[in-house]
């Protein structure tokens, strides 16, 4: 086997030049290999002993090219690579990018209601997945390893309920523009009920380990705190936003998916510093759990993909006995459907807070601009405000408070 | 099979210490990508990497045994797999884990390296997107009985 060398780049950290070393301060690199920055985060810091007196986040260690890539691909093809943004949460992409597209169709209204209720489904589960594995690492990034088992087992319980409904752990792309892949299988409403009759132990659990732990509260209460004025300022959504005491919940502001028919609150405190964020989630989970209920109470039989062959390819069983339906199923895999020109915005609720999507048409059946607003990006830029004055030990907390993906800072 | 007073096992040393190392191959903490997820919950209790002795994933690329390159690499994470690999002592081994490492998978662009094969050497290759920790789990079950066979991983392999 051959080894070769990657192009001509320079094998120096890119961010070394960013900051000039000075008096007694010490550049430091952090990453982007390091256990405890999330993923492919680099910070260079500025460190005055243990103290952080600068620091300089350096991004683009993931860059995956995904909204050029998705320019070459068929509306319904793009939604695939759309989906390996946010990681943690595909679900959240995919169907971020599906109603931007239904509405750019027009078609947001011919939705049909149980596809919308399974949509929700769906999208809050992967809010509470998600939330596991910010809990978990977040723990062990502070030296609390046994939350990580408990949290990554909920996980699992709640990743089987995925997998039976969209064939996969992790990117089911199950959600689809005008509807969703497939209906649920059968026996998929006991699945749910098992799992939500498991799930208040189970979050009693992950409270008892870390909630009223005082070694836990001692790093986390009064680090990274963030006033709601510079929440705003920075950009912030989501658990982040909300544990400043700003309740934007894109699920109330502007509801979508019928989000508007679901009794939920949203958890807010008012302190800003990473404990607060940690009971924002938290509260999150089980809010996310009540809309489960109610949209599995609601949810009744009907179809699950729009009516309308020049959008979603008909039903299976329509194939094999009608020429026209077989016709139609040829067009849409093989030539795509086609969106008319226009742009939109169409933003959700992801477990980090407003993930948006600005596509552009110009009427062919590729986008001809897929633009993210990915929240995780906006979210680490608060990193470089409050880090200052804190312990290196501090900004891992601060880090994992903030819950950035690189899938979708990068992108 | 017991052992009485006064009798003792011969075995070659090479034997034995091919089979402690197969029995402790300590991974590097390096998640890249979504298949980073799926590699930490093969940690998980649900599949438990412990019971091949490999639960021990290390920080720093000295102590480690094996890369587990978990996902896309971006042409500015190439540079520093590389170096992160160079750093590891030998013998050393390396998975590429899914589509995206193994050959660039879906991202058929200017920014994924198209298979990290092309920066640094590959032992095993799993399949998939992401591969489920199943298949993973696989894979070292597979380093393992290279080293066992007397395969060694790094330079030596090379020698
Ligand atoms: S192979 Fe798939 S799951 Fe793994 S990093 Fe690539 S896109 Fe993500």
């Amino acid at each position: 086997m051959s080894v070769g060398t990657v192009s001509s780049m320079p094998l120096e950290p890119q961010g070394s030049q960013v900051l000039a070393q000075d008096g007694n301060a010490m550049v430091l690199s952090m990453g982007p290999q390091h256990p405890s920055t999330h993923g492919v985060l680099q910070i260079m810091l500025e460190i005055e002993g243990e103290s952080v007196v600068k620091a300089e986040p350096e991004i683009g260690y993931l860059h995956t090219g995904i909204e050029k890539s998705a320019e070459n691909l068929f509306w319904t093809q793009a939604q695939t690579v759309i989906e390996r943004m946010d990681y943690l949460a595909p679900e959240s992409n995919s169907l971020c990018y599906a109603l931007a597209v239904e509405k750019l169709l027009g078609i947001t209204d011919r939705i049909p209601e149980r596809a919308q209720q399974i949509r929700v489904i769906v999208a809050e589960l992967t809010r509470i997945a998600s939330h596991c594995v910010w809990l978990g690492t977040h723990g062990i990034d502070l030296g609390a390893l046994s939350i990580f088992f408990y949290c990554f087992d909920l996980r699992e319980n709640i990743l089987d309920v995925q997998e039976a409904a969209g064939g996969a752990r992790m990117h089911p792309n199950y959600v689809r523009i005008g509807g969703l892949q497939a209906d649920l299988p059968d026996g998929h409403v006991e699945r749910l009920d098992a799992l939500l009759k498991k799930f208040p132990t189970r979050m009693r659990e992950l409270r008892a380990i870390l909630q009223k732990n005082p070694i836990w509260q001692d790093r986390t209460i009064d680090v990274g705190t963030v006033t709601p004025e510079q929440a705003v300022a920075w950009g912030l959504t989501g658990p982040a936003l909300r544990a400043s005491g700003i309740a934007y919940d894109v699920r109330k502001a502007f509801p979508y998916s019928g989000y508007e028919n679901y009794k939920f609150d949203v958890p807010t405190r008012t302190e800003g510093d990473a404990y607060a964020r940690f009971v924002v989630r938290l509260d999150e989970m089980e809010q996310s759990m009540r809309i489960v209920q109610q949209a599995r109470d609601a949810m009744k039989a009907g179809p699950i993909t729009i009516d309308d062959a020049k959008i979603a390819p008909p039903p299976k069983e329509a194939i094999a006995l009608s020429m026209e339906a077989l016709i139609h199923h040829f067009k849409v895999v093989s030539e795509g459907i086609r969106v008319p020109p226009g742009d939109v915005y169409q933003a959700i609720e992801s477990p980090r807070g407003e993930l948006g999507y600005y596509v552009v048409s110009d009427g062919n059946n590729k986008p001809f601009r897929v633009r993210t607003r990915p929240p995780s990006l906006y979210n680490l830029q608060a990193l470089k405000g409050i880090a200052p004055g804190n312990l290196i030990a501090d900004l891992v907390v601060m880090i994992g408070s903030l819950d950035p993906v690189f899938g979708e800072v990068d992108r | 099979m017991e052992i009485g007073p006064g009798q003792f096992f011969l075995a070659q040393l090479d034997d034995v210490a091919r089979w402690a190392q197969s029995s402790s191959v300590w991974p590097l903490t390096m998640g890249l990508a979504c298949c980073a997820i799926e590699m930490m919950s093969v940690t998980a209790p649900e599949y438990d990497i412990a019971r091949l002795g490999s639960e021990v994933f290390r920080a720093s690329p000295r102590q480690a045994d094996l890369m587990i390159v978990s996902g896309r690499v971006a042409q500015k994470m190439g540079p520093i797999v590389k170096r992160l690999y160079d750093q590891m002592a030998d013998p050393k081994w390396v998975i590429s884990m899914g589509a995206c490492a193994s050959s660039g998978g879906i991202f058929d662009n200017y920014a994924i390296i198209q298979g990290v094969d092309t920066i640094i050497p590959v032992d095993v290759y799993v399949p998939g997107c992401p591969p489920t920790p199943d298949g993973l789990l696989h894979a070292v079950n597979l380093i393992q009985k290279q080293i066992r066979e007397g395969g060694r991983g790094g330079i030596l392999a090379r020698a």
